[in-house]
This record gives structure tokens, sequence and C-alpha cells, in this order.
């Protein structure tokens, strides 16, 4: 009952605020709404488009539900993401000529989630050994990951006679992940997207880890006098995070883009902490927060195309709810 | 349970009142044609060129246009090109022009999953290669003849003899490009001047991409600000955007004669006119007609146009596909040392792609009285021997 009283608070405040804001600006509220909703249900392949965004929100967002459980702040998960993409792109140049495509997809895809687990773990010994707070490590090796991206695609994996910060060539076409005729996006990556996303609750839901981690998470010095290895812990959450985000980089490389390019992360790292958060770091609201922002994201092209309005008030209302909701949830906290 | 239902019911709602207005708005709509613009439409350079001629011909033809602008990852995290064709088409686009080199892939695959809608993708080259399905054409114009003026302009007017060229990323269009400024500079230099070669510095700093993409390109104002700081006087931009008109607005400011040649955009003097010689521009009107009527009348065939200056006036909106606008900070004896230029290169007696020519790594471009064909000049490998800058990426 409280927790259905905490939601009706945020979306009563964050809708008034959001209504607010456009009338300040001068739109009317419902036009940018069923702008919205044109832009993402009205017809079954503007709702691929949304799905294509959910896909790489929901693999996401589960790793971070680990690190957020033990009460890490996974700001790495950006560069894991890139991690992730260089490794694909990686496979995919130096292998695609050597195996057939379906294995090249997938040594590609070990190596995607191998280099986010790596580059994550990194993070992780760095606090254990070093005592470096993971939001100050995380965001150093998201400007390495960065520049290691940049320097790949003007350097080593330039297009031949071109220098150019525009992207890598796009991989052989036998190698881009298959999609069945007229869909825009892939069955197999939703299956796994949906499995992840289960094997995640159930993790949660019925296993003794995914009890532990919430149980260091909640008092780690309770959880030491109960002889239970915080750092293994950490390193251990911090590389399924990176797993899941070099997954991440592997779907938005293979599926999205079919190459390497200097934003290929689209920010989805960042964006999922903030789904993460929203959902006050529990499983259960997950999919349906990916889905809300996956819709606004897919949606706010509808802005500037209908109501000459920047899209980026997609982001705005996406701030509006995140903002709300820890607004509303502290302030229940502490009444 | 129940919530389920009733909210499945409701979406289905709002689903069936959706469509039958789409049908209605289909049958009475005109031709409608659509746009994907890799900068903000109002950039005052390469997207706001193709704004307005879509403008132009909206009006002139009765069709209808949508776009879309700031297509480029940097500024759509997320947003794939194919994705943006998907939503023009659903707006009932018949015709979808995509007016980024970095557009080339995306373009491609959309028009391979739209075979019954037009494409035109700006300054690729899939038509020629045959690499790009049959619906999808090629357009650029022919800036040769527009940077040639620039480079004779700022050779002209040039009393450090030392200009710069703020280049975009490198390709082939690119390095033609800066390669024409380059021969119009020399020739002002050397045969108009009458000075010594060597005295004429041309240096090329590349940036990376079409526009600042801050952290992931270099910074257009601070390298034109370098140009500036050290002894160079004119600064001819290749970038989508006019950095290198302001920043020489602000030096003039502070009481350095210096001058800069913004690129694309037919007012882009208008930004900082007193610092401005003149703009080479595109003008896409006559290319977006051709290929509307061809796409509305069924007459639709692949091509790759590569439309030049209309030589009888190379400003006319209706004809001319590429032109060059002089600016107020042009002198009047360098003007008419241009309109002079000009006429030559009409006439057909003056052609700066002629031999002997050398790439900068000594080897042989065009052999003595040889005439670059147009292959040669779209596929220019290197920049010059005379010309500073990298060919390629190290």
């Amino acid at each position: 009952m409280d927790r259905v009283r905490t939601i009706l608070t945020v979306v009563a405040i964050s809708t008034l605020t959001t209504c607010g804001a456009l009338l300040i600006v001068g739109t009317n509220p419902v036009d940018v709404f069923s702008a919205f909703f044109k832009g993402t249900f009205s017809s079954w392949r503007h709702f691929a488009h949304v799905i294509n965004v959910w896909i790489p929100l929901v693999i996401c967002s589960c790793g971070l539900l680990f690190t957020f459980s033990l009460g890490l702040w996974n700001i790495g998960v950006e560069g894991q993401i890139m991690l992730g993409a260089v490794g694909t792109a990686w496979v995919m140049r130096h292998l695609a000529d050597m195996t057939n495509p379906t294995v090249t997809l997938g040594i590609a895809f070990l190596m995607a989630c191998l280099l986010g687990a790596i580059w994550a773990t990194l993070s992780g010994i760095l606090k254990i050994k070093s005592n470096v707070h993971e939001i100050f490590s995380g965001l150093g090796l998201n400007f390495v990951a960065q520049a290691l991206v940049l320097w790949l695609i003007f350097g080593p994996w330039k297009r031949p006679g071109v220098a150019s910060m525009s992207g890598t060539r796009p991989f052989p076409a036998a190698v881009w992940f298959p999609v069945p005729e007229g869909w825009r996006f892939s069955p197999i990556a939703l299956v796994a997207a949906l499995l992840v996303m289960g094997i995640t609750a159930w993790i949660f839901i019925s296993t003794r880890w995914g009890l532990l981690i919430r149980a260091v998470g909640n008092n780690s010095r309770a959880a030491e006098v109960h002889g239970i290895s915080i750092n293994g812990n950490f390193l251990l959450a911090m590389a399924v995070a990176g797993f899941l985000a070099g997954m991440t980089g592997y779907y938005q490389a293979v599926f999205v883009y079919h190459r390497l390019i200097p934003a290929i992360s689209s920010n989805y790292g960042y964006l999922s902490l903030l789904v993460v958060m929203l959902a006050q770091y529990r499983w259960t609201p997950v999919p349906f927060i990916a889905l809300l922002f996956a819709m606004l994201h897919v949606g706010s092209i509808q802005l500037p195309l209908t109501l000459n309005l920047d899209s980026s008030l997609g982001g705005v209302i996406q701030g509006i709810l995140v903002l709300t909701t820890l607004g509303v949830v502290h302030f229940r906290r502490n009444s | 349970m129940k919530k389920l239902t009733s909210m499945i019911f409701l979406v289905g709602f709002f689903y069936a009142l959706l469509l039958p207005s789409e049908a209605i708005r289909a049958a009475e709509e005109p031709f409608t044609f659509g746009l994907l613009l890799v900068g903000p439409y109002n950039d005052h350079g390469w997207s706001q060129a193709h704004f307005e001629a879509a403008k132009a011909v909206e009006k002139e033809l009765g069709v209808r246009f949508l776009y879309i602008d700031k297509v480029n990852p940097a500024d759509r995290p997320g947003v794939t090109v194919p994705q943006l064709v998907d939503e023009l088409v659903s707006r009932g686009a018949k015709l979808i022009v995509a007016n980024s080199d970095d557009m080339k892939d995306g373009i491609r695959e959309a028009a391979r999953q739209h075979l019954k809608v037009y494409f035109v993708h700006i300054s690729g080259d899939d038509a020629l290669t045959g690499k790009g399905p049959e619906n999808l054409s090629n357009l650029m114009g022919r800036m040769e003849y527009g940077k040639m003026i620039a480079g004779f302009v700022a050779a002209m007017t040039s009393r450090t003899g030392k200009i710069g060229y703020l280049g975009p990323l490198i390709n082939d269009e690119t390095r033609r490009l800066a390669v024409s400024s380059y021969l119009g500079a020399r020739y002002a230099w050397e045969k108009v001047r009458k000075k010594n070669p060597k005295d004429l510095v041309f240096q090329v700093s590349w940036i990376g991409f079409w526009f600042n993409i801050p952290g992931v390109t270099a910074d257009p104002t601070q390298v034109t600000q370098n140009f500036f700081n050290s002894g160079f006087d004119v600064v001819i931009s290749g970038i989508d955007t006019t950095e290198a008109l302001t920043v020489a607005a602000q030096k003039r400011k502070q009481g350095q004669e210096v001058w800069a040649i913004p690129y694309d955009y037919r007012n882009a003097c208008n930004e900082a006119p007193e610092a401005c010689l003149g703009t080479p521009y595109f003008n896409w009107k006559p290319g977006y007609m051709h290929f509307i009527k061809a796409a509305q009348s069924g007459q639709w065939k692949r091509e790759w146009l590569w439309l030049g200056p209309d030589w009888t006036d190379i400003n006319d909106p209706d004809t001319s596909s590429v032109g060059f606008l002089p600016g107020p900070a042009m002198s009047p004896e360098v003007r008419a040392a241009m309109d002079d230029f000009i006429k030559q290169m009409a006439s057909g007696s003056l052609n700066l792609f002629t031999g002997p020519l050398y790439y900068q790594d000594g080897s042989v471009f065009l052999r003595k009285g040889e005439q670059a064909t147009d292959e040669q000049i779209w596929y220019m490998k290197q920049l010059l021997q005379g010309m500073i800058g990298p060919s390629s990426a190290k």
C-alpha cells in the first residue's frame, strides 16, 4: 500500500512538473504526450524501435542491480559498454574472414562480455587494494575507454584513405546479426534480454548469493562479522555488471551501428544508472522503467517533427522523473 | 489481470482513433519528401544550405517536406539513420535526402529496407560504384570551382602569404576541396601577383569531423586561433559551421588585420561581414528539383550527379549549383581580379587541374599538359606538393 502511494505521488508530481515546464515554454502538454504516444505505439514499426532501445537498457540495468545492491556506484558502466564494443569490433576485424558468421558472432559476444567484465573488475581492484572510490576510478576508466575508442577509430582501425571521427568501416554484412525480413530488432536479442532479466530475478529471489549481496549492501560491518568476504563480493558484483555492460556494447556494435563509433554507448550506461535508481534498486520495476525510458527516447524524435520542439525535452522529462522519485522517497523515509 | 485487460483495450482504442485519420490524410496530401540534416537546420553552413533549398523547392513545386536535423550519433545518441527513415516514410515521405557523408552506410541500409521509396545521398558515390540499390542516387555540387575562387581571393588579399585551411575530416572529398583552394591560391600568388612561389604558405589543419564535437574532434575555434596567432592572415573554412569567421572577427576587434572565408551557405558572411572575404556556397535547389521531379513523374533512374556552376551567372539561384558571393571585406581590386579569374574559368581558357602537378609524396598526379579527369578529381588520393598538412591519418 505504501509503495502504491509512493508511485502515485511520484506520477502526480512529475506529471504536474512536466506540464508546468511545458506550459512555461508555451506548449500544450496534451500535444506533447500524444506525440510521445504516437511515436511509440502508433505502429508495430515504431514499437520495434522502442524495443531496440529497451533491450540494451534492460541488460545494462540488470548488471547495475548487482553493484547497487552492494552499495557500489558503478559509474564506470559507460566505459564497460565501450570496451564491450571494442572487443566486438576487434573480433569482427580479425576473425570475420576466418570462421563462419555464427562462430564469429559467438566469439565476439564472449569477447565483449569478457572485456566489459575485466574493465569493471579494474574499478573493483582499485577500490579494494588502493581504497579508490569506485565513482572516481569509474569516471577515470570511462575517459580512458573513450580515448581508446577515439584512438582506434582515428588510428589503427581507420577507414582506408580516411581520417574521420565518424567511425570504423561497417562490419561485413555477413556478420550483421540476422534480423527477420521487415523486422527492426532481433527476436533472439529480445529473448536474451528477457533471459538476463529472468536470471537476475532468480538470483535475487532464490539464491544464497542474491541474499548475501543484499545483506552486505545493507550492513557491511555485520556481514563481515558473520565471515562474509566483502571484497570478494565486490569484485564478483563488478564483474557481473561489467559482463552485462559488455553485452550491451556488443548489442550496440552488432545490432544498432554495425561498426564502432565514438558515441557507441549512446549514454545507455548513464541512462541505466537512472533506471535502477528510479527502480529503487529493486529488479521488479526495472523492465517497466526501461520501457518508459525507451519510449521517451524514441518518442522524443516526434517533438521536432510535429511540434518544433527540441527533442532533448525527452531527457528533461526523464530527469524530472528521477528527481521526483528520489525526492519523494527521501521525504517519506524521513517523515 | 483485469487491469491488464483494460490497459490493452485502452491502447487498442487509441490506436483505432489514429488509424482512419492517417488513411484520410494520405489521400489528400501532396508529394512529400524528407530531409535528414547532419547539423542544426540553422547552422549558417552546410545543413542550412540544404534546408533553404528544400524550402525553395517546396514553394516552387507545391510539394511538402519534413526534416529532422542534428542527425548524428553525438547529438542523438542511439538514434540511427534507418530508424529516422522509417519515421519519415511512416509520415508519407516518398523521397528522402540524406545530407551527410557520415550517413553513407545508414542510408544504404535504409534504401534496401524501403525499395519503393527514393533516396538521394549527398556527396556519396554508391550510384557510381554500384554498391547501393537502384532507388539510391547521389548528388554533389562541383565545389572545386567555388574553392578555387576562395583560394584565389585569399591569396590576392593576404599580406603575409600564409593561408590556413580549416579542414574537417580527411577523405576524397575534403582532399579534393583543399587541393582546389590551393590551386586557386597558387594561381593568384604566382600568375597575378607575380610573387615568389616559395613565399606562399598553404597549411591544412584537420579537426576530425564536419563540425565540432567537444572531446571528440579538435576544437575549430582553437585551430583558427592558432592560425591567426602564428602569422596566417586568411583562413579558408572547410567545415560545416562558421567558427573561422567568428574568430577572424574577434581578432579584428583586437586590432589584427585578418580575414576568413566561410563555406557552404549563401549568407554565411552575415555572421561577421567585416571579416568576410566571400563565401563559396552550395545551391542545392537545381539538384533537388531534378530528383523530386523524377520521383514524382515515375521517371526515376539511379544517377550520380555532380552539378557545376552556371557559368553565365554562377549566383543564379535556379540554375547554378555552386556559387561564390563576395563579402564586404573584399577590396575592389581583388574583386576585379576575381571577376577576371571567373571569366577565364568560364570560357574554358583556364583549367587549374592541368599538369604538371605532383602529389605530396612527390609522385606524379598530372603530367605536363595533362588535364585531370572527373574521376581523378573526385577520388583525390593525396594533397598536392606545396601544401602543408597530412594527406591521411598517420
